[in-house]
């Protein structure tokens, strides 16, 4: 009886559960299956176009051909590289200090990083964009980096993680002649791997998608990352409707992601899962 | 190698409103085998992490070799530290858990990366040694097969050797031990025991070694302190600790396991009575205080019950431990004692029997009410 209770409830559970993810995938299956599919046949009454081999090479030629979206690429990739090293390097040590080290202030200061957490980046965008424009650095990658380099959600993370280090092991390096930022590097910093890697997923996710701050400092196509370049070769629109192309730029924007994800999915959940305490 | 003397002045250490440490002054030769012996909160460990410079004292100074420590910092004073939990580094190999002190001290940080270090001329010679003095360090504490291991692949035993091997590699001139032995089992702890008695003997370093088992202190310590609520009671050789504790307190701690205890009114013409009977013992009586007379059980002896002298007392239960058995007694004065006699002499007593006790007066101390059975007897000098 009970047994049989609990493999209903199961059941129920799961199909709560499938329900959820195919309403996610959806659209990703659509996506990639319009980007298979001539133009004409995209919106012919069915509820999935159907692929063929020459919409396919069609879709995926226009979007390769008519929009530098190889070039976006690469400024996805450089900006969100430098962005995420950059934060890491900030956020370790700052995550270390706040964990581990007294000194006047702190409280004050942990405070401050959580409020950061409270303030979402429309407030100072203005700010930073009067600043960045007299420094002369609009349509740069300097202005798409170095509004982000400083992350409390990262440091908040980290400092999360290395709180419950045992002490003792620190006093250890000490007396081995460790100085406080070799500390850092090289004992917190491999043992927040997990840490790093999920924040690394957040990081890279929301820097690529990001279609908000690029918009704001950049305007030379030729600075564009992923997102803003294909809202940019929509609106410029040889093709307004040209929806094909769009899909298959918009594959090929995701794809990297989704291996990234892929490739990293256990240190995430276990990061997410320790970070929780 | 050359060890150094280590003086403590005057150290004091408040958290707070408690007093952790209270004018801790200990002087230690150079080469010797010093235990800080204690109940858990009495503040031995403080003292040793504010030796080692990890924690700052709110008084009193600390010398080694001359110098002063106060505003050194840990990693310069020349001292190794091996702690309760081995704070082993998690994410390196055992090889490099001991190679650590060696690397950040010797190593640039441009030598320390790995492909650009390795072409470096002066790095490879100094890594070659950093080699040679850990393969040293690891053959001496057969360590050689698990150099590639993590910590977490290691056992306890395993992990402490490592620990020492860290604390070693480096040939520092004064070893601090935090109760390295604590989280052994028993067989592992009494040979690892006998390898820390090894050691020090072969490398003749300054050593203090924190500790709360009486056994384990007995058996490393040229000298044992004794500190209780953050105070130093005791500073002498195991024998003298054991034959001459300073008070009672110090007289119950090193207790293995009983002491026989009884309230005494002020001795009179250098005797004490207990009950109707007279006992002269040896300690100077001139204090005019009552207190407590103690003794251990090996120093009192079972006789017949019509024995001029004897307490008059009556077997209430019988403990037997291998060669000797502990004989629990009643004595008619309204106090229970213990007396630890041979096995072979237990053998016929019964629960009930009626006997005489007597105490050996040499090895009975009176401890008057107001604390120390010597006055001024707290000094540590060496």
């Amino acid at each position: 009886m009970i047994l049989a209770q609990s493999s209903s409830s199961r059941i129920a559970s799961d199909a709560v559960l499938m329900t959820g993810a195919i309403v996610m995938v959806f659209p990703f299956v659509w996506m990639i299956l319009a980007s298979l599919t001539p133009q004409s046949e995209i919106f012919n009454g069915d509820l999935l176009p159907t692929p063929t081999l020459h919409g396919a090479i069609d879709n995926y030629g226009t979007a390769l051909s008519a929009i530098p979206l190889l070039r976006f690429m690469a400024n996805g990739i450089v900006v969100c590289v430098a962005i995420l090293v950059l934060q890491i390097a900030i956020a370790i040590p700052c995550g270390y200090a706040l964990a581990k080290l007294s000194f006047p202030g702190r409280p004050i200061l942990l405070v401050a990083v959580l409020l950061g957490l409270l303030v979402p980046v429309q407030i100072p965008t203005i700010p930073i964009y009067i600043a960045l424009a007299k420094s002369g650095l609009l349509d740069s990658y300097a202005a798409l980096v170095l509004p982000w380099i400083v992350s409390v959600f990262a440091i908040f993370l980290f400092r999360q993680f290395f709180v419950t280090f045992p002490d003792e092991v620190l006093d250890a390096a000490r007396l081995d002649g460790f100085s406080e930022l070799s500390i850092a590097w090289r004992i917190m910093l491999p043992a927040a791997w997990p840490a790093v890697a999920s924040f690394s997923i957040f990081s890279i996710v929301a820097h690529w998608n990001d279609l908000y701050w690029p918009m704001v400092v950049i305007t030379n196509p030729d600075m564009m990352t992923p997102s803003l370049g294909i809202a940019y070769f929509r609106q410029a629109g040889e093709g307004t409707g040209n929806v094909g192309a769009l899909m298959a730029g918009g594959v090929l924007v995701t794809a990297p992601l989704v291996a990234l994800f892929l490739l990293m999915q256990k240190h995430f959940i276990r990061g997410l899962v320790l970070g929780r305490h | 190698m050359a060890a150094l003397d280590l003086h403590i002045d005057d150290i004091g250490k408040r958290y707070g409103a408690i007093d952790v440490l209270r004018g801790i002054c200990l002087n230690v030769a150079a080469g010797e085998f010093v235990t800080l012996l204690g109940p858990s909160g009495c503040g031995k460990s403080t003292l040793l992490r504010i030796i080692a410079g990890l924690e700052r004292a709110d008084q009193g100074h600390v010398r080694a070799g001359g110098r002063e420590l106060d505003a050194v910092a840990p990693k310069d004073r020349d001292l190794a530290f091996v702690f309760q939990s081995y704070a082993l580094y998690p994410h390196l190999s055992v090889y490099d858990n001991i190679a650590a002190p060696l690397v950040m001290r010797e190593l640039s940080s441009l030598e320390r990366l790995p492909v650009i270090g390795g072409l470096l001329p002066g790095a490879v010679l100094r890594k070659r040694s950093i080699r040679e003095r850990v393969g040293q360090t690891s053959a001496l504490l057969k360590l050689d097969a698990l150099l590639e291991r993590r910590p977490s692949a290691l056992s306890g035993g395993q992990r402490q050797r490592v620990a020492l091997g860290r604390a070693m590699v480096r040939k520092p001139k004064i070893f601090l031990m935090d109760e390295p032995l604590a989280n052994l089992d028993a067989a592992l702890r009494i040979h690892t025991r006998g390898e820390i008695a090894r050691l020090h003997k072969e490398m003749q370093t300054t050593t203090i070694f924190v500790t709360h088992d009486q056994a384990e202190a007995a058996a490393l310590s040229d000298r044992v302190a004794v500190i209780f609520g953050g105070e130093l009671r005791q500073v002498a050789a195991p024998a003298d600790l054991y034959r001459e504790p300073v008070d009672l307190d110090v007289a119950r701690f090193l207790a293995q396991p009983f002491l026989n205890e009884v309230a005494v009114a002020a001795p009179m013409g250098g005797a004490l009575m207990i009950g109707g009977s007279r006992i002269i013992i040896r300690d100077a009586l001139g204090s005019g205080q009552a207190g407590t007379l103690a003794f251990r059980p090996e120093h009192a002896t079972l006789v017949d019950k019509d024995q001029p002298g004897a307490l008059a007392v009556c077997v209430t239960r019988i403990e037997h431990a291998g060669m000797d058995a502990h004989v629990f007694v009643n004595a008619e004065v309204g106090a229970e004692f213990v007396a630890r006699i041979s096995a072979e002499r237990a053998r016929p007593l019964r629960d009930g029997d009626n006997l005489g006790l007597n105490i050996d007066p040499e090895n009975a101390w009176f401890f008057p009410s107001s604390g120390s059975r010597r006055p001024g007897d707290h000094s540590g000098a060496a």
